[in-house]
């Protein structure tokens, strides 16, 4: 006896479905990522604003997601792993749609700050959206490999990101400091890296749900060590 | 600027526990289940109920049709007041165990149990002890309704009369009672004469319940209870165990899982005639320690 396939081949490809949809809404939200990364670096406002209109397709996947874990909740009563994924798939996409909208948010901001001259190299902006990035990519690709330790590394890394953005904001605050006229656009980039540590809290709740699904820990709203003890 | 240091210390992991693939459960794999989650109740727990009170405690308990044995080594306690839920593929056992519990197996040649059921201070299984005394204290209700052919209030009373001697008015009282624990009197208050058989089939499977609880029994055992009812009916008899419970401690036996859950306190999952797990309901279904426990009730079993 496995535990690979339901005797129900139909509820075995819904099943199947929602993770694929998860999947692909994954693959969205991060090309959001991607192209708002791009226009900041490029100050690429034509860009930018494809990004802002673009924004319907991630909400579109999330009531897509929604819709049929609702149908199969109705229909199928699942228990077990089956249930914890279905009902984790509900909160799951909730933050994948945060995340794409926090995306969207950069994509604004860029749109700002190309009304002025540049103030910023942008690099350590960079770093940190490669990091969120990855811990996104990382905690889908844990449920994809049933791996409860590739989730945890996620939410380890969410310390760093955080680290980026104390240093991040440091950097701008003395910056503003010394010359008060650059106030205006420094908060700008000040707001994209605040959406870039959302991003990476959101990662690590999808990371957190993913453990749930996996092995039935739910390890939110607990100190970190323990954590790790659970995970 | 360089990369802030942060501790990543990586977890160890505890997704893939050891597979549980060949059917049989060995010690080692057992001890390898509770291992490997020491935070929640290991897969198989004699006294699940930390705050719970055993009502019949059962031991090492074998059974055997003629050769063949059908149960192995069952150790499990049934709490008191509380719904106990047995679950597994047919010809698991589940209701196999439940027949031992009063005995009822005596009934058929060649069939035995050996081990040990501890019932207060009586070893169930002893034969020196009183089989119909005994049946006063655990009654049983099928999965097919079994009226007798004989009145409402007849069906009732005939059992009584076998272990009281009540006046008519005590009697009446009696059925009256009885009735109204099986949630029927509103519905038969005026047909009491009329024949049992007459009743509808949920009707009939609570007059069945009500025949049960008339003499006073401490334990319900309750094998397939509504597999033959309509859903409102169903949910009539679901509705029932969860006021019964108030007074007697239960045992059910049920094909239908999602059944188990709802009405259960505690739920044993059993597999070739032996418990794979038995635990907390609401732990059971949501989150089982057992692989096979999460295939059978996933549905991915076979």
């Amino acid at each position: 006896m496995s535990l690979s396939a339901h005797i129900s081949h139909e509820f075995e490809s819904e099943l199947a479905t929602v993770r694929q949809k998860i999947l692909a809404m994954g693959h969205q939200v991060d090309e959001v990522l991607e192209a708002s990364g791009r226009a900041l670096m490029g100050r690429d406002v034509a860009l930018a604003n494809g990004i802002i209109l673009g924004d319907r397709e991630t909400d579109s996947m999330e009531l897509e997601i929604d819709h049929l874990c609702f149908e199969i909740l109705a229909r199928r009563q699942p228990v077990a792993g089956d249930l914890r994924l279905l009902t984790s798939a509900l909160k799951l996409v909730v933050d994948l749609e945060r995340i794409g909208d926090l995306g969207v948010s950069i994509a604004e901001r860029v749109v700002e700050l190309g009304k002025g001259p540049p103030l910023y190299t942008y690099d350590d902006l960079m770093r940190m959206l490669t990091t969120v990035r990855e811990m996104v990519s990382e905690s889908l690709a844990a449920l994809f490999e049933h791996s409860p330790e590739r989730a945890s590394r996620v939410i380890d890394k969410d310390e760093v990101v955080d680290a980026y953005y104390t240093q991040v904001f440091n950097q701008l605050l003395s910056r503003m400091r010394e010359n008060p006229d650059d106030i205006t656009r420094a908060t700008q980039i000040q707001a994209i890296s605040k959406y870039i540590e959302r991003i990476g809290d959101h990662a690590t709740n999808i990371a957190e749900r993913v453990i749930f699904v996996l092995t039935g820990d739910d390890i939110r709203h607990l100190p970190r060590l323990k954590r790790r003890d659970l995970s | 600027m360089n990369e802030p240091s942060v501790s990543t210390s990586t977890g160890t992991g505890s997704g893939t526990g050891p597979s549980t693939g060949n059917l049989g459960l060995d010690p080692g794999r057992q001890a390898a289940a509770v291992a490997r989650q020491p935070n929640d109740a290991p897969g198989h727990d004699k006294a699940p109920a930390a705050s719970g009170r055993a009502k019949l405690e059962i031991r090492d308990l074998c059974f055997y049709y003629g050769k063949y044995k059908a149960l192995h080594n069952i150790d499990l306690d049934i709490q008191d007041r509380k719904v106990t839920a047995f679950i597994g593929p047919s010809g698991c056992g589940k209701s196999t165990l439940l027949r031992t519990l009063n005995r009822i197996y005596e009934l058929y040649p060649g069939q035995h149990a050996t081990g040990r059921i501890q019932f207060g201070a009586r070893n169930l299984l002893d034969r020196a002890d009183d089989v119909n005394l005994m049946r006063s204290k655990i009654g049983m209700v099928f999965q097919k309704p079994t009226p007798f052919p004989m009145s409402v209030q007849d069906n009732i009373s005939f059992g009584v009369r076998l272990y009281e001697q009540l006046s008519r008015a005590d009697m009446e009282e009696r059925v009256h009672w009885a009735l109204q624990k099986a949630a029927l009197w509103n519905e038969v208050k005026d047909k009491l004469r009329q024949e049992g058989t007459a009743l509808s089939g949920g009707q009939q499977q609570r007059l069945c319940i009500a025949r049960a609880v008339a003499v006073k029994p401490e334990i319900l055992l309750l094998d397939e209870p509504a597999s033959a009812l309509d859903p409102l009916s169903t949910q009539k008899i679901e509705e029932l165990i969860s006021e019964l419970k108030t007074d007697y401690t239960i045992a059910v036996v049920t094909h239908n899982m999602q059944q188990a859950a709802r009405v259960s306190d505690y739920t044993a999952f059993m597999y070739l005639g032996r418990v794979v797990e038995f635990g907390d309901t609401k732990k059971l279904f949501t989150h089982p320690a057992e692989k096979q426990t999460e295939a059978y009730i996933t549905g991915r079993f076979g």
